[in-house]
């Protein structure tokens, strides 16, 4: 009798058993065959991003894996740069109290009279996008923030897309990794 | 000319503060420079390759497979605590805490209910692997490789018995867990595992105070109580206690034949060893059809008064939504009293129809509607179900490891004298 009582636990745990595995092989199996199609990233579309700030302060990257991207293609190269001067500068210097950059990411060099070239500092940017806001309002939008994949760790869901207020965070194929407005790139990557 | 331009220029700008929708056009041409001027490409770096996802899933196997053999054929609680010790600094320090199991059950989900989602090989490889290992050998996974359980683990000092209801009571929290997680991962609504993750702050050297103060808890909490975190709150540990029930080799106390000595019966911080029941007792047939009648209702009553209430709860559980609470925001938006806040000048400068984002969050609230009934009903059977695990009377001759609460940790070998055969 005890011996029966044992084998139609046994049977029954082999018979669970059996099911969990075809449970868990038939998931892994149907999920395997969808990841194939291909990686996906978190993209920023800067045509929605409102420079909110929150991408400096969401990332779980520090300083966060968004950086503003030098678009040098649209650049104008403005002497009175909209996005590395504060508003209102007394001279059009180098200066630290002339900067809008809150952590001096952007590097101002002379190139012919009257043009200036604008570097992004990467070490320093934090993504704040003060910077773009700047260049979008008063000049040709050149500076955007991109998500820099070197950094972005791709998380399972990104912290700053969850916080960003205007929807522009979304997951994209590798393909696509980049996106910048008004300006069309021919790489690949 | 050069003059004339920055003239220009300066006066654009000046009344380009004025016209934003006139910022959008190029308003300043590209200068053809004279001076030999080359112009520095703008940076794309490549995203970082997949060497580490790889090398991850191959190190969780090779973990795994170590530890397994360290409990099931060396029996060393030493073996372990050394691979432990390596997780905590591999998967936690090093890799900070990503890709890990616990979350990747949210993956899972998004992948199974979100078409557009495609979970990456990695992400599915830690769902499955450890899945795998416990459906074969017990929770090995829990035992060192993971390295919340692991942290957890070696900070334990002195173990403290907590009361069986109140083990009971907490129990179902991490089954809570899990429908809550399940839910809002399949609305692609948020990875709340990995938000409220309490040691992936610590890993990561960069939680804040509130985050910090809840891991630095749970680390202060496993001093007296074994693993606060694995037992009373982990939802993968939930979906590996179930499968850990049928594992074909499962851990035991005993390598032969038990000698009944006693020894291991306090040895178990987590409480999962299972004391033999001296006498042998049958239940009355009437005691038992009339608690198997009992029990086939109230099961069913509780998952109908679980879901209803889930049901009710919807739009309270659907406010975790984005796309929810701005439209809730939008509605109850009043520009007289009230400053717009970040989220509705987001929506207002995307140009879309206020109707299409009601029209939207409307269609989510509905989804957390049914949510909410398969929610509520879940947790209903679940309760239901540990009412009559309380009912139910199992005889047993040995001293044997609960093969759903049994982590595996293998302190329990230490104090069994038998030796192997």
């Amino acid at each position: 009798m005890k011996e029966n009582k044992k084998n139609r636990r046994d049977f029954l745990n082999t018979c669970f058993r059996f099911a969990a595995g075809a449970g868990i092989v038939g998931i892994a199996g149907v999920l395997a065959v969808k990841s194939q199609k291909g990686d996906f990233l978190w993209q920023l579309d800067p045509t929605k991003c409102t420079q909110c700030g929150r991408c400096a302060t969401s990332c779980v990257v520090t300083p966060s894996a968004v950086k503003c991207i030098h678009v040098y293609d649209m650049c104008g190269y403005c002497d009175l740069c909209g996005g590395y001067f504060r508003p209102n500068v007394k001279k059009l210097s180098t200066g630290a109290e002339n900067q809008l950059c809150p952590t001096g990411a952007i590097k101002r060099s002379y190139v012919e009279d009257p043009f200036f070239k604008y570097e992004i500092i990467d070490e320093l940017c934090i993504g704040c996008g003060k910077c773009v806001k700047g260049c979008g309002a008063f000049g040709n939008g050149s500076l955007q923030l991109q998500v820099s994949h070197d950094l972005c760790v791709n998380c399972n869901h990104c912290a700053i897309a969850r916080d960003c207020p205007s929807d522009a965070f979304s997951r994209v194929p590798i393909e696509q990794a980049y996106k910048f407005a008004g300006f069309k790139s021919n790489k690949k990557i | 000319m050069k003059k004339s331009l920055v003239f220009i220029s300066l006066l654009i700008v000046f009344v380009g503060t004025q016209f934003a929708a006139f910022s959008q056009q190029q308003r300043f041409p590209k200068p053809e420079f004279e001076s030999g001027y080359t112009q520095p490409v703008t940076s794309m770096p490549v995203p970082s390759s997949g060497m580490f996802a790889l090398l991850d899933v191959l190190v969780l196997i090779a973990a795994l497979s170590l530890i397994t053999w360290f409990i099931l054929k060396k029996r060393s609680r030493t073996g372990v605590v050394a691979v432990s010790i390596f997780s905590i600094l591999y998967f936690g320090f090093f890799r900070e805490g990503c890709v890990c199991s616990v979350g990747s059950v949210q993956n899972v989900v998004l992948a199974l209910f979100n078409p557009g989602y495609h979970i990456p090989l990695s992400a599915l490889a830690f769902f499955v692997i450890p899945l795998a290992y416990t459906l074969f050998f017990g929770r090995t996974f829990c035992a060192g490789v993971c390295p919340l359980g692991a942290v957890q683990d070696v900070f334990l000092m002195r173990p403290v018995t907590l009361k069986k209801w109140l083990q009971k009571a907490l129990g179902l929290i991490p089954y809570i867990y899990l429908g809550l997680s399940i839910l809002y991962a399949a609305t692609a609504t948020d990875f709340i595992i990995c938000r409220y993750d309490p040691f992936v702050g610590i890993f990561r050297f960069n939680a804040t105070f509130f985050m910090f103060a809840i891991g630095a808890a749970f680390l202060l909490i496993s001093i007296f109580i074994a693993r606060p975190y694995c037992r009373f709150f982990c939802p993968y540990g939930v979906i590996l206690n179930l499968v850990s029930r049928v594992s074909k080799n499962h851990l035991t106390i005993t390598p032969s034949n038990c000698i009944q000595c006693k020894l291991c019966e306090s040895s178990c911080p987590l409480d999962a060893i299972n004391k033999p029941v001296e006498v042998k007792q049958m239940e009355d047939k009437r005691s038992a059809t009339r608690r198997f009648i009992l029990l086939s209702l109230i099961i069913p009553a509780l998952m109908v008064v679980g879901g209803w209430t889930g049901a009710n709860f919807h739009e309270n559980l659907a406010k975790v939504n984005s796309k929810v609470r701005l439209a809730d925001e939008m509605l109850h938006f009043d520009s007289k009293t009230m400053n717009e806040s970040l989220e509705i000048v987001g929506f207002r400068t995307s140009g879309k129809p206020v109707k299409q984002l009601y029209l939207e969050a409307s269609e989510i609230v509905k989804q957390f509607y049914y949510g909410g009934w398969i929610l509520g009903a879940f947790i209903g059977l679940i309760i239901g179900l540990a009412l009559s695990g309380l009912s139910t009377y199992r005889y047993r001759e040995d001293y044997t490891p609960d093969k759903g609460n049994c982590v595996s940790c293998a302190r329990c070998l230490k104090y069994c004298p038998v030796e192997k055969d």
